[in-house]
């Protein structure tokens, strides 16, 4: 009830007089009144411009059940052009409205892709608007997708996840290669050799290992770990070859380099422990996984992606 | 009723203050049990992708709220282009139509993982559950170490299911259930569905995905992964056309 209308009821003497404060009439252990002070006009208006508001609502959006459906608003209809080019046209919902403003978004956006889209990395490197809006969208589909395991600035995790950032390549550093392994994702496989090998074959072999990149071993050992890496009783020369450099076609690292992405080798203060780290790997073999993102990110986006990586530092 | 008798029951004024509390909320809610379209429709050739969780996902969903991740985690993408383009598809209520309870949440101090299913590698949650900062440097989640230590309890995996079937989630006791799972999901789903199978299926699934990087037993992590790789994966979005799931609303 409005002021006015309470004030109505109360005696004569309230329209010409300040009224006084009035009471509910209810008396509380004989003498405690309750007041009823009237709200204040503002509050009272405020109010019923929020019913107002309700009705006006009611009719532009969907509001009311009835029965198994609903009243969908009118003169307030969604319309947009699909990927496609089919005209949508539906009642207000805000599923329709989201797809409104992607699908604006991506026609904004699309002048951009499609230049990307046909763009060669060369193209895409040389061109200031186009490498400017490349940067920008893979450094926020690279924070989502790839900073996880690859770090932000793509420094990787030794013994985990390689490093992006360094011109060593398990798979391959060109732009072509780099779009592959993240579309396709990557499966890095090494053997287990512990039980294929007896402790002290593996310690050969670590020690050869370690001699490939230049450190100072003991030349018995390196020789009799040389055999074993070169012949059918290790056979690891089948992946990272004679001379120990790699193999790109299975993800196998190149040993002869001094980077390393699963033994942390320039962790170890000294041969021992340096080579312990190698003999782990050995006789734990490897199985790493890189996730396939064709079914996240667009071919566009793999490009932008790996035009990204392949600018890090090290691309081929 | 008079006023004043109202107000000086507690009673009468404790229970009609209760009715009159829930009008706005029945007046929102009730009608949605009987529209159509509150639940999506979600069926690829006639099956239905979105299935109730395998044994193992039951117990890896009661780790996650044991360890109270829903506190920081949501799971729910609204329909918002910022939050399509960090987390994915807007989520479904179909998504989480077998969920007791949901984990939508209202908050997020961590991201949202509706749809963190298959976007990391198992290795990865291994390393990030046990020790966050190790590969999200900047991260302030705690470390939860003793997921790889614990070994999984799962002997009363059956009467967990039984009690989510008894709050409506289609797991199968008899034959004309599970006959009827193969109906709606398809037989490869179905099997998991089957509560005299349970421990069975539960002890299968974590040695032949060996989640956890170990293969002889079964921890609360290999649980916990395979709940985290199967959120937000089962309706394969690239199957309808964009804007299909507005024409339910």
């Amino acid at each position: 009830m409005a002021p006015t209308d309470s004030n109505k009821s109360d005696s004569n003497k309230s329209q010409t007089k300040k009224p006084a404060v009035q009471t509910t009439g209810h008396a509380w252990d004989g003498d405690i009144q309750e007041f009823n002070n009237p709200l204040p006009n503002w509050w009272v208006w405020a109010f019923y411009l929020t019913i107002v508001f309700a009705i006006v609502y009611w009719i532009f959006f969907p509001a009311w059940p009835i029965g198994r459906d609903y009243t969908k608003g009118v003169m307030n209809d969604i319309e947009y052009t699909t990927a496609d080019g089919k005209q949508v046209k539906t009642h207000w919902n805000t599923r329709a409205l989201f797809e409104k403003n992607m699908r604006e978004a991506e026609i904004e956006q699309q002048k951009y892709l499609d230049q990307l889209a046909s763009a060669s990395i060369e193209e895409i490197a040389n061109d200031e608007v186009k490498s400017n809006f490349a940067y920008s969208m893979a450094k926020v589909l690279y924070a989502d997708n790839c900073a996880a395991c690859h770090q932000p600035g793509g420094a990787g995790v030794v013994g985990a996840y390689p490093n992006l950032a360094d011109d060593a390549w398990l798979w391959g550093g060109s732009f072509e290669k780099i779009k592959t392994s993240i579309a396709a994702g990557r499966n890095g496989i090494m053997p287990a050799f512990s039980a294929k090998l007896t402790a002290t074959q593996i310690d050969d072999v670590a020690e050869y290992v370690l001699s490939l990149s230049k450190h100072k071993t003991d030349v018995g050992k390196t020789a009799r770990g040389k055999e074993i890496f070169n012949g059918t009783s290790g056979g690891c020369y089948f992946c990272h070859t004679k001379a120990g450099s790699g193999m790109e076609s299975m993800g196998a690292a190149n040993l002869t380099d001094s980077v390393w992405t699963l033994a942390d080798v320039p962790a170890g203060d000294n041969l021992q422990a340096k080579k312990e780290a190698v003999k782990a790997i050995i006789q734990k073999g490897v199985n790493r996984k890189m996730p396939a993102w064709d079914e996240r990110l667009t071919e566009t986006q793999i490009k932008i992606l790996a035009f990204y990586v392949h600018q890090l530092g090290g691309g081929k | 009723m008079k006023h004043e008798t109202i107000e000086t029951n507690a009673g009468w004024l404790i229970a009609l203050t209760l009715v009159v509390i829930s009008i706005g909320g029945l007046a929102e809610i009730v009608p949605l049990y009987f529209l159509d379209d509150t639940v999506e429709e979600v069926k690829v050739n006639g099956i239905e992708t979105v299935r109730p969780y395998t044994p193992l996902e039951v117990r890896g969903r009661d780790i996650y709220m044991r360890e109270g991740c829903y506190l920081c985690h949501s799971q729910m993408i609204r329909p918002f282009r910022d939050e399509a383009l960090r987390y994915g598809h807007y989520s479904l209520a179909a998504e989480s139509k077998f969920d007791h309870p949901f984990q939508w949440g209202s908050k997020r101090t961590g991201p949202d993982l509706a749809r963190v299913g298959q976007k990391y590698t198992n290795q990865w949650h291994v390393q990030h559950l046990v020790e966050p900062r190790s590969v999200v440097r900047g991260s302030i989640m705690p470390n939860y170490p003793w997921l790889l230590e614990n070994k999984l309890k799962y002997k009363d995996i059956a009467a967990r299911m039984k009690a989510l079937k008894i709050v409506g989630v289609p797991y199968s006791e008899t034959k004309a259930e599970y006959d009827n799972n193969v109906k709606r999901f398809g037989k490869d789903v179905a099997v998991f569905l089957d509560i005299n199978q349970a421990e069975a299926n539960l002890i299968n699934q974590a040695i032949t995905n060996n989640y956890d990087g170990d293969k002889t037993n079964v921890t609360e992590m290999d649980a916990m992964v395979a709940y985290l790789q199967v959120l937000g994966t089962m309706v394969d979005f690239k199957k309808f056309d964009d804007g299909h799931f507005s024409t339910f609303r």
